[in-house]
């Protein structure tokens, strides 16, 4: 056997259960079909860790969303994540919701949620959320409730368990899963792989993937949701803001994200085609207008970007985490909102079914170290610490993104990190460049450059994100006709 | 960390800044440029077409012949520079700090500050195209860059959204290098770019204009694949039903361009409506010292005009430091210049009272076009200028340079309102009145 644990999956799920497992003496490997981990729904996530009042008491992902939250402070001490806890609000706009305020809390207090707190002193509300609208009746603080970066969270957790000798493959598509004597074979296109256990977090995909092993026994259903992103520093929120749920969703809320802008989304649609990824006109719409209705202010002519992203939704409208009767595949799949909060204790959990189900011995390794360094940012930086820097390293005083301050140094860094980046979106996605008002607008060409040089890539091959999405398709060629002409022609390669 | 004292900082080395500092260096200043780039001369060295220096030169230049006069103006007159230098904060009382890989970290104390830092392109995001987000798209002015500095073609079939000027001119340097440019897709129901480039650039290449249209769908989920265009009604909402597919490898945005305005920001200075900061005629912005020009300000149609107002940036500045800068911040006399009737945005904001009789620059644009009108300025209901135009269209600044006889605005004038009215109606004011 290659190895004794593979899982398929570089999303948030896939990338924590690879850093718990980490911690014992295993050998382990993830595939990942993109060019890039944290590719899918982690994407494209509100990024929001929520305190565990919100689903009903039937389902799982309660329990682990509740036990998840405790998780986070140890996590990011260790893992040096950007993570807040900024506090969340349910708003309620009319008297008869009250009602649904008080059930939340009290249920919610029982089951070991922190500090929850109906508010309906005006003044009070105001104070905590002045953009919150005045049409506000009372609302559901939950202190406990806070905002992480999704993608950031997934590079550190990969980064980690890269660090305690968990192999990455990207670009490594599952596409067949057979069993053999004592484990499988998992064929992806470059290669085939065997392993004692799999554990497939592939997401979206993951009930193709578990038909492939022979277990099927769930279905997932993409359901898509649209945000919009606005420039920094044009409004400024303290706290993630919730309206009254939906039965589909927790309804289009507006938040602040961890790196200073405010979004408003996502709207919740089902759909049919498990990579329809793409935004519409109607659900622009749709949450610009579930935007306005907590924050009347928001500045829509400052919009940056739109997107969207995929909620892998069971057929049991919660989370699947068990092993199946095929004994070494292990399901980890319909992990949706609050997936990312839950996502500690579900590596957890997959740590008690290894155990407890699979009969492994876990034994912790010696050398297993937790910690995984926190990348150094500019941002960060005194003026004197920067000064010293550049003397130190000329690249951190090469300014490449001018939108959000980012030099050479920290694109070179996201690059050569464990687990780094070998794409535009790579980059931008591990320490921001481009992610600002002009979007990539003025560094992209010159981050091409750099990741050009330090992967030793042609200029020309440089992607966005993978295979199929070049930027670039001819070189100019210029021709100087005779010598004393000053005339050139311009020619594109064929 | 390195410190350093001048009388006038610019940021920036493009025409505006080149054309400051060169000025200001001729009234005997002690200048230094700062650059972000790895050389002199800003956004026009990828502007390789021609029509540059008509005004100026009385030439027809290309974008890099046009600006390298001012470079080699300015090394003649041996201005200090440094390249690939970015100003990273300006504090309220005139220290700079920027970063660059030689020096580290610089502390600059000016006396005067010349803000010269362009524009930058409105993105996908800011007009909130819905769709995939594939690689394929660019912005008109990077895929400029790619294609005229970098020496790459970014792809093999193109659509333009919007009709802004460095589209169009795009749509043509790419039929040029044999891409297909399959339409240029305008949301209004006119160019937004100068006629001169939809002539030069669309219609003589054959390149179909498709007006009061806007991309509702971007396809692709890697690569472009092509994108669905639909036409729209006056208020720009989506007519149902008028869907039309265009297949495409790329889609380049020329929606608008937006001051630059982060470090005017920064700096504390007060910004106007069309996002460039708020000016006096003398282009000090609200704050003391700190200078304003070229499309950091407003954006231009024409490289010749950022020059000229440079040129007067350089000289105030110079003027403000000979006669005020150790003076404090000084209580100015200011009438405020509204924009009124059709009038997008004026600058200045505000001239000076006691500058009414020197020659005065407004520039403004319209928000519609419009045939036979009259530009008026009014003190309350009095007309103190007026010219006749025989067209305005809002791709072409207007330019009003005048001065006032004492007598004509009254000594406790607060405000002076600007208005392109039609012909016809001013006659019916006449009557009124």
């Amino acid at each position: 056997m290659d190895y004794d644990v593979i899982i398929i999956g570089g999303g948030i799920t896939g990338c924590c259960i690879a850093r718990t497992l980490s911690r014992y003496d295993l050998k382990i490997c993830l595939l990942e079909k993109e060019a890039d981990i944290a590719s899918g729904t982690t994407k494209a996530n509100s990024g929001i860790i929520h305190a565990g009042y919100a689903a009903d008491r039937k389902y799982l992902k309660r329990k682990f969303c509740i036990h998840g939250n405790k998780l986070f402070d140890l996590a990011h001490k260790e893992l040096n994540f950007p993570f807040k806890r900024t506090g969340t609000l349910v708003v309620a706009l009319e008297e008869r919701q009250i009602k649904d305020l008080v059930y939340k809390r009290n249920y919610g207090t029982e089951d070991g949620v922190p500090g929850l707190e109906i508010i309906i002193d005006k003044n009070r509300i105001k104070r905590m959320e002045p953009q919150l609208t005045d049409k506000v009746i009372a609302v559901l603080h939950a202190p406990s409730g806070g905002i992480v970066s999704p993608y950031e969270l997934t590079f550190a957790l990969a980064e980690n368990a890269h660090m305690n000798g968990v192999e990455f493959f990207r670009e490594h598509e599952v596409i067949g899963i057979n069993k053999i004597v004592a484990g499988f074979e998992i064929e992806t296109k470059p290669k085939k792989f065997t392993s004692r256990i799999v554990i497939n977090a592939s997401g979206l995909f993951a009930a193709e993937v578990s038909r492939m092993a022979g277990a099927d026994t769930f279905e997932i259903y993409p359901r898509r949701g649209e945000y919009i992103l606005f420039d920094k520093d044009i409004i400024h929120l303290n706290k993630v803001l919730f309206p009254m749920p939906t039965r589909l969703s927790k309804g289009i809320l507006a938040s602040p994200t961890i790196h200073g802008h405010v979004f408003i989304g996502p709207n919740a649609d089902n759909i049919l085609d498990i990579e329809d990824i793409s935004t519409t006109t109607r659900g622009l719409k749709e949450i610009i207008s579930g935007g306005v209705m907590l924050v009347p202010n928001l500045p829509l002519n400052t919009a940056i970007r739109n997107f969207a992203g995929l909620r892998a939704v069971s057929n049991t409208m919660d989370f699947i985490i068990e092993a199946t009767e095929m004994v070494g595949f292990v399901n980890v799949a319909g992990i949706l909102s609050p997936g990312l909060t839950s996502t500690f204790a579900i590596a957890e959990e997959v740590v008690r079914i290894l155990i407890e189900d699979l009969g492994e011995e876990l034994k912790e390794k010696e050398k297993y170290n937790p910690y995984r360094p926190k990348p150094e940012h500019l941002s960060d930086f005194t003026k004197m610490k920067l000064n010293q820097k550049i003397k130190e390293n000329q690249a951190w005083g090469r300014i490449i993104c001018r939108c959000e301050t980012i030099p050479e140094a920290e694109i070179v860094d996201a690059i050569h990190r464990p687990v780094g980046a070998t794409t535009v979106d790579g980059v931008k996605f591990r320490c921001r460049a481009g992610m600002g008002r002009c979007q990539g607008g003025f560094c992209m060409p010159r981050v091409m450059e750099i990741l050009s040089r330090e992967l030793d890539i042609p200029y020309k091959e440089v992607t966005k994100r993978g295979k199929g999405s070049h930027y670039l398709v001819n070189k100019v060629l210029c021709i100087k006709l005779t010598e004393d002409s000053k005339e050139s022609e311009e020619v594109a390669e064929k | 960390m390195k410190s350093l004292n001048v009388d006038i900082a610019v940021i920036g080395a493009g025409s505006a800044g080149l054309g400051a500092a060169i000025e200001a260096k001729k009234q005997g200043m002690d200048v230094l440029i700062l650059e972000r780039n790895d050389e002199l001369g800003g956004i026009t060295l990828q502007c390789i077409h021609n029509g540059f220096g008509l005004k100026i030169f009385k030439e027809d230049l290309t974008g890099p012949e046009y600006i390298q006069r001012f470079i080699d103006e300015a090394k003649e007159l041996k201005i200090p520079y440094k390249l690939d230098t970015m100003v990273i904060e300006i504090t309220e009382d005139k220290e700079i700090y920027a970063v660059n890989k030689k020096e580290g970290l610089l502390r600059i104390k000016a006396k005067a500050i010349i803000l010269s830092m362009g524009c930058r392109e409105k993105t996908r995001g800011s007009i909130n195209i819905p769709g995939f987000r594939p690689a394929g798209m660019y912005t008109a002015g990077q895929a400029q860059r790619f294609v005229n500095i970098e020496g790459y073609i970014p792809g093999k079939t193109f659509v333009i959204l919007g009709s802004g000027d460095i589209g169009m001119i795009m749509a043509r340097r790419l039929t040029w290098l044999g891409c297909e440019v399959k339409a240029v897709v305008e949301i209004k129901s006119y160019v937004s770019g100068l006629i001169r480039n939809q002539v030069q650039c669309l219609e003589d290449y054959n390149i179909p204009l498709i007006l009061n249209h806007t991309i509702t769908k971007i396809h692709g989920k890697d690569r472009v694949e092509g994108i669905t265009i639909s036409s729209v009604d006056q208020n720009w909402d989506q007519i149902v039903g008028s869907d039309e597919y265009i297949e495409c490898d790329s889609i380049l945005l020329s929606v608008g361009l937006v001051p630059e305005n982060e470090l005017t920001t920064k700096a504390g200075a007060e910004l106007s409506a069309n996002g460039g900061p708020v000016v006096d005629n003398n282009l000090e912005t609200t704050i003391d010292g700190v200078f304003a020009c070229g499309n950091v300000l407003q954006v231009h149609d024409l490289v010749d005009n950022v020059s000229e107002e440079a040129k007067r940036a350089g000289k105030n500045a110079a003027i403000y430091i000979k006669e005020r800068s150790d003076k404090g911040q000084i209580k100015k006399d200011l009438i405020k210049i509204v924009p009124g009737i059709n009038v997008g945005y004026v600058k200045p904001d505000y001239v000076n009272f006691s500058n009414l009789e020197n020659l005065l620059h407004f520039h403004l644009r319209v928000k519609e076009p419009d045939r036979d009108v009259i530009i008026v300025i009014k003190e309350v209901n009095k007309i103190v200028y007026q010219r006749v135009r025989s067209f305005v269209i809002p791709s072409e600044m207007i330019e009003v340079r005048t001065k006032f006889k004492p007598e004509v605005i009254s000594p406790n004038c607060r405000e002076l309102k600007i208005e392109i009215l039609p012909v016809s109606l001013l006659e019916v004011i006449d009557e009124v009145e």
